[in-house]
C-alpha cells in the first residue's frame, strides 16, 4: 500500500507538470513515461512513506485540504496586516511561549506547526509531542498571555483543522 | 487594456508592498527571531501575490490565444507556490531552533519558555 500512495502522488505531480503537451491534455508518450517514473519513485520511497500514509488517499481528506486553504489564507491576511503595523510602528513585545495542544499524530503537529509559522507574528521553534506542547516565538504577546492555556489565542481555529487533516 | 491588466497590477502592488515591509522589518527589529518574522513571512505573503499575478496573466492569455504553454505557466507557478508554502515554515523553524540552541537569546523577550525547558533538561 505505501507503494500505491507514493505512486499516486508522484503521478499526479507528473500530470500537473506535463499538462498541455497535446492540446490542453497529455500526449501518450508523457503518460507512459510518467507511469514508469512514478513506479520507480513509488518503489524507492515505499519504506519512507510508511503504512499509515494510506489515510491521505481518502478523497474526503483532499476536499478538506481544499476547504482549509481559504481558512489559512484568511489567517495570513489578517496576521500580515498586524505585522505590517508592527513593522511601521516598531512597538513589539516578543517572547517564546509554551502552547499546550491536544494532538496525537506527528502529521497533526507538522500541519499545526507549519500553519502557525506561515501566519506572521508567530513562529514555531520546537514541537514536543511527548509533552503535547509547541514552543512558539510570538512577536507581540498581548498582556497576560505569557502562559496560554490553549492554542486558541496563538493560532485561532488551526488546531481544530490540524486535528482533522492529520487524523 | 482590459480589466485583467488592472488585476495584475493590483496583485503586483500587494506583492511589492509586503516584500518592502519584509525588508524594512529586517532593519527595524532587534534580533534574529523577530527578523525571521519579517524576512520569511511578509515575503511569503508577497510572493503568493506574485504567483497570482503570473496566473492571472497566463489564464488571460490562455483565454485569448488558446496556446497550451500558458496552461503550463499557470500550473507550474502553482506548483512553485505549494513548494514555497511547504518549505518556508520548515526553513524558518530550522533557523530559529538552530539560533536558540547556539545560545542566541531573544532580545527584549518578556518570557522565554523554551529556555526554561532546555535549562530544566540539563540540570
Amino acid at each position: 500500500m505505501p507503494f500505491i500512495v507514493a505512486f499516486v502522488f508522484a503521478y499526479i505531480l507528473w500530470l500537473v507538470l506535463t499538462a498541455g503537451t497535446n492540446g490542453l491534455l497529455w500526449s501518450s508518450q508523457e503518460l507512459i513515461a510518467g507511469l514508469i517514473f512514478a513506479g520507480i519513485i513509488g518503489y524507492a520511497t515505499k519504506d519512507i512513506v510508511g503504512e499509515k500514509s494510506t489515510r491521505f488517499l481518502n478523497p474526503i481528506r483532499w476536499l478538506e485540504w481544499i476547504a482549509y486553504a481559504p481558512v489559512l489564507f484568511w489567517g495570513m491576511v489578517k496576521a500580515n496586516f498586524h505585522v505590517a503595523w508592527l513593522v511601521i510602528t516598531g512597538r513589539i513585545r516578543p517572547g517564546i511561549v509554551r502552547v499546550p495542544v491536544d494532538l496525537e499524530e506527528d502529521a497533526q503537529y507538522t500541519i499545526l506547526g507549519n500553519s502557525i509559522t506561515l501566519t506572521p507574528g508567530t513562529l514555531t521553534i520546537d514541537a514536543c509531542p511527548e509533552e503535547k506542547a509547541l514552543y512558539v516565538h510570538w512577536i507581540d504577546i498581548p498582556k497576560g498571555m505569557e502562559k496560554p492555556e490553549s492554542s486558541e489565542p496563538v493560532s485561532g481555529p488551526f488546531e481544530k483543522w490540524a486535528r482533522r487533516l492529520g487524523k | 487594456m482590459s480589466w485583467v491588466n488592472y488585476l495584475i497590477y493590483a496583485f503586483l502592488a500587494v506583492n511589492i508592498t509586503f516584500n518592502l515591509l519584509g525588508s524594512i522589518a529586517l532593519h527595524r527589529f532587534p534580533d534574529v527571531y523577530t527578523r525571521l518574522h519579517g524576512a520569511t513571512k511578509c515575503t511569503t505573503f508577497g510572493t503568493i501575490f506574485a504567483v497570482f499575478a503570473v496566473a492571472a496573466h497566463a489564464l488571460y492569455q490562455l483565454h485569448v490565444t488558446g496556446d497550451a504553454k500558458y496552461l503550463q505557466m499557470t500550473l507550474h507557478s502553482f506548483v512553485a507556490l505549494i513548494a514555497l508554502l511547504l518549505t518556508n515554515p520548515v526553513g524558518a523553524h530550522a533557523i530559529a531552533k538552530a539560533a536558540h540552541l547556539s545560545g542566541y537569546k531573544p532580545a527584549k523577550a518578556v518570557i522565554d519558555a523554551y529556555e526554561e525547558k532546555l535549562g530544566g533538561g540539563k540540570e
